[in-house]
């Protein structure tokens, strides 16, 4: 099943994946892949299941049927978050969830935990190796910060960060555990139009550095302008998956998102 | 006499009050996710004034089963305005705080409930009187008496009427609304503030009740008797899966059945080395078999934390 | 400016080793000016208060850094103190050197608190909360009734003529004469008290800032962010538990040692209560506030000892009050204040220091 050798030209691949809250089916049937190096986008209205579907894949959430296979390994039942997070997914939340009594810094440098290996003994005789790894770790979460744009002193308690500035930290955080795919629930919400602009870079230039971005947005012309391919999630199912020019104007997309009116203009260009 | 029917009768009759106290913990936790550590104390509260009022009546020539009544009238209703204090006091002001705060708040309420009462009630065991005729039946082999009938019978009574108010009133729906989704409720017009406070009373009267039932059927009351009981129904509440009625019940009388047999064969079973004052172990070891076994208890769904 | 600013940090470095070696001097003077003010009776309170210092820091570990809530922490006190007595005392006719015991009575300690933990830490932290607080009741009950058919705790007795903590020939229970000067057993629990608190400080300040403490610090922060940022929260939960557990076995080992008489009276819950406020009232998560609350709540209760009763006496005629309760309300009463008014607890934690820092440095900018 697993060929080590031959690395598989998807990063990650869903098939079948169902999750039920009681009666509430939120997602059915999930089947989808996204190459290495893409930026993927998931859209999809209020309650599709977008979020559910992150949960899943970083092990918050346990599927009731289906399976993935990320990085040419299979998951399936009962999968631990940090096992997941160890194999390279990384994500942020749509509703933040930063340390906010953490400073920031300290938020970036808890992303390389995973990374790293000092134990009690290396804490408490702060030996050779323990001081190095500390002081790499330190490095590496202070790079992260300015990469990211925070210019702020890095000693600032997290809850003390603007909102766009925790929704930066956020992806630093998460970028600070070598993730090969970063999945970004909501990343631009609440953000202004400067604010977005410079997202969009970043997330360029993430993809760029070779991580492959899982993108959840509302903001449709955000999504459509800057991913590869797009999927489209309504009531926990998939209705479309494909590049944004198609997206923009298949129609079972435009139904659920605006009733049967189609409104937005098929001529929105990508560059705008 | 037949020792296994007995310890099946006792073990029903606590179990009732472990119901009773269990579903307090329960609906509280349906609602706001967190254990209310103040509970016990309600019991103790309950007990204490019921035992006050009934000092105080006794004398007065009033019917014995007036006097009940009255006492626990005052005693629900003093209680229940305890458990509006302690939502007041310890769990709202804390609503968006980390969680550890509000638990740290209960208990210290707990503890100043515990202290005040001994204050006021001193430390010794107070007799609580039997207002009832105490006579006995027997059932094949068994003894039941008339004020155990009456415990179980009352506590069937309540939790009936706690479900049919639960799924067929307004209130009810409201409150499994906050339940299922609190942000939810409230755009469906729901006060979740008035439903969460009527949880903590709704469950503070059934403590009242449950109070007086322990302190009838062993006649002691202690001011230190809240805590263990907590402990017991909050067990029994794990037991059935916590944040599920029914759960709750199945759970207490469970729990109760399990401490009076395992109580009366723990010393054929350890071979004469533990005796029957380990009865208070076993709830501990059913929490701790669950929580290994099955976290969700027997009723219970596995939830999931909203990410 | 360079130069100045240079001058100033090894001037500030001179400063801090002339402050530390004059606390240092206080510290080790302290018995014997106590003594001389206050008589022979408050060093010992002093050596209590150290003890409870140990716990409060153990305890801090888990509730303070970690963010679990831990009960019966007590329990783990008297499992190291009923280890030590067992061992040590003719009880069981054993009479094992100090040195072996009080590690192993620290070690059984933390063998309960990983039994206790495994199961519980991977669900909500309230579950851990009822759960420690049950193991605090229930290991009273075992306390109490180990005394038949087979006599192992002696029962609400408990067990007297605990041996004295011994180095070789040199026995804490006696006076010596060193340097001329005359060193009591008070004086000297005091000494090898202070040598422990130290060390427990020393292990608490390292942990606090390193990658095992900043993933504590995170799950308290946020639990479901940790885990998925990749901390493997059972065990880092479980690890906090089973220091803290560790720390209270080892403070229980020494008190019974000191004190040569441990019986169930003395690890009620009640206890566990006086060691969480110690924790919250003087800021969880803080050394400095875990200290200060510490002995705040050691000499309080000594207050109280000696002045509540007069002072009723004098307002109402009366002792309405006993001290006992009034003590453990005012526990009660300042865990529900601190927590809605002044979570953070009375000492300015640390991060709100750091972060003044950083702003002052961003103004200099
Ligand atoms: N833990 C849970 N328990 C019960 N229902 C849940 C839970 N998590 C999600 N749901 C439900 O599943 C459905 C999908 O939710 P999800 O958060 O995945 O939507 P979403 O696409 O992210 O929506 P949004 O755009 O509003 O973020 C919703 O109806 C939601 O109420
Ligand atoms: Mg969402």
């Amino acid at each position: 099943m697993t060929t080590p050798l031959e690395l598989d030209i998807n990063l990650l691949e869903l098939s079948g994946v169902a999750k039920r809250f009681g009666g509430l089916s939120a997602l059915s049937d999930i089947s989808l892949h996204i190459r290495r190096g893409e930026i993927y986008g998931l859209i999809g209205p209020n309650g599709a299941g977008k979020t559910t579907l992150f949960n899943i894949l970083t092990g918050l959430y346990q599927a009731d049927s289906g399976r993935f296979t990320f990085n040419n390994m299979e998951y399936s039942g009962r999968c631990k978050p940090h096992v997941l997070a160890q194999a390279g997914i990384a994500r942020t939340f749509q509703n933040i969830r930063l340390f906010a009594n953490m400073t920031a810094l300290e938020n970036v440098m808890v992303g390389r935990h995973l990374r790293t290996s000092s134990g009690i003994w290396g804490a408490l005789t702060r030996n050779a190796t323990a001081r190095a790894e500390e002081h790499a770790i330190v490095q590496h979460a202070r790079a992260l910060l300015s990469y990211v744009g925070i210019d702020r002193p890095h000693q600032t308690l997290a809850k003390n960060l603007s909102y766009g500035e925790q929704r930066r930290l956020e992806i630093a955080r998460a970028l600070a555990t070598d993730p090969k795919l970063l999945a970004l629930d909501e990343p631009a919400a609440g953000m202004n139009a400067t604010e977005t602009e410079n997202l969009k870079e970043l997330l360029l230039s993430i993809r760029a550095s070779g991580i492959t971005v899982l993108l959840i947005e509302h903001d449709v012309k955000f999504i459509l302008g800057l991913c590869d391919r797009v999927a489209v999630l309504d009531y926990g199912k998939k209705i479309a998956e494909d590049v944004p020019e198609k997206i923009r104007c298949d129609p079972a997309v435009i139904t659920a998102y605006l009733g049967t009116e189609p409104i937005i203009p098929a001529q929105a260009g990508i560059q705008s | 006499m037949d020792t296994l029917l007995q310890q099946i009768v006792n073990g029903f009759v606590q179990g009732s009050v472990y119901a009773m106290v269990a579903l307090g913990y329960t609906m509280v936790y349906g609602i706001l996710g967190l254990i209310n550590f103040a509970h016990g104390e309600v019991v103790m509260v309950g007990a204490m004034v019921a035992l006050s009022v009934i000092q105080l009546l006794i004398d007065s020539g009033f019917p014995p089963l007036l006097i009940l009544l009255i006492s626990l009238i005052i005693s629900v209703v003093v209680c229940m305005a305890l458990g509006y204090g302690i939502e007041r006091i310890a769990y709202r002001p804390l609503r968006n705080a980390p969680r550890l705060a509000p638990l740290i708040t209960a208990i210290g309420v707990s503890i100043v409930l515990q202290n005040l009462a001994m204050m006021f009630w001193g430390r010794e065991y107070h007799a609580f009187p039997s207002l009832l005729p105490n006579n006995s039946h027997m059932l094949s082999g068994a003894i039941i008496t008339e004020v155990q009938i009456l415990i179980v019978l009352i506590a069937l009574g309540m939790m009936g009427g706690l479900l049919l108010l639960m799924h067929r009133t307004r209130l009810g729906r409201a409150m499994r609304a906050v339940a299922e989704n609190p942000s939810a409720a409230v755009l469906m017009g729901v006060n979740i503030n008035v439903v969460i406070a009527v949880t903590f009373m709704l469950g503070s009267a059934l403590a009242a009740v449950a109070g007086i039932m322990v302190s009838a059927n062993y006649g002691i009351v202690h001011y230190y008797m809240g805590s263990i009981l907590g402990l017991k129904a909050f067990t029994a509440a794990v037991l059935g899966g916590i944040g599920n009625m029914r759960g709750a019940m199945v759970g207490g009388l469970l729990l109760g059945l399990i401490e009076s047999l395992g109580a009366g064969y723990i010393g054929d079973l350890s071979g004469g080395f533990l005796g029957s004052h380990y009865q208070d172990v076993f709830a501990f070891f059913v929490l701790i078999s669950v929580l290994i076994f099955r976290p969700s208890g027997l009723l219970g769904e596995r939830v999931a934390e909203r990410a | 400016m360079r130069n100045a600013l240079k001058h100033l940090s090894s001037k500030g470095k001179r400063g801090a080793w002339i402050a530390f070696v004059m606390l240092a001097i206080v510290l080790l003077a302290l018995p014997f000016f106590t003594e001389e003010l206050f008589g022979r009776g408050w060093v010992r309170i002093m050596d209590f208060a150290l003890l409870y210092i140990m716990l409060a820091l153990g305890l801090n570990i888990v509730v303070g850094y970690a963010g679990l809530l831990d009960l019966g922490y007590i329990a783990f006190f008297a499992v190291g103190a009923y280890c030590y007595a067992l061992l040590g005392s003719p009880q069981l006719g054993l009479h094992l050197p100090f040195w072996i015991i009080l590690p192993l009575g620290a070690l059984l300690a933390c063998l309960f608190g990983v039994l206790l933990g495994a199961p519980t830490l991977r669900l909500r932290g309230d579950y851990l909360a009822i759960v420690t607080l049950g193991f605090g009741e229930i290991i009273r009950i075992f306390l109490n009734n180990l005394n038949a058919p087979i006599n192992i705790t002696n029962g609400p007795q408990g067990i007297s003529m605990i041996d004295p903590i011994r180095f070789g020939e040199f026995s804490l229970g006696n006076t010596h004469e060193l340097l001329g000067l005359t060193f009591p057993s008070v004086h000297l629990h005091y000494y090898l008290f202070l040598f422990f608190t130290l060390l427990v400080i020393f292990i608490s300040l390292r942990l606090e800032d390193s990658r095992i403490g900043r993933a504590w610090m995170a799950i308290r922060e946020d639990e479901v962010a940790a885990e998925a940022m990749g901390i493997n929260t059972r065990n880092i939960k479980l690890l906090a538990f089973a220091m803290g557990a560790t720390f209270g076995g080892l403070a229980g080992g020494l008190f019974a040692g000191f004190q040569g008489f441990v019986s169930p009276e003395s690890f009620g819950l009640t206890e566990s209560i006086s060691v969480l406020c110690m924790v919250v009232l003087g800021g969880m998560g803080n050394i400095n506030g875990v200290l200060l609350g510490s002995m705040l709540l050691v000499v309080l209760p000594e207050a109280l000892r000696h002045g509540s009763g007069p002072a009723q006496q004098l307002l109402f005629g009366k002792t309405l009050i006993d001290p006992e309760s009034l003590r453990m309300l005012l526990f009660g009463l300042a865990l529900i204040t601190v927590m809605l008014w002044r979570p953070a607890g009375l000492w300015p934690s640390n991060q709100r220091r750091r972060e003044l820092v950083a702003e002052n440095d961003a103004a200099q900018l």
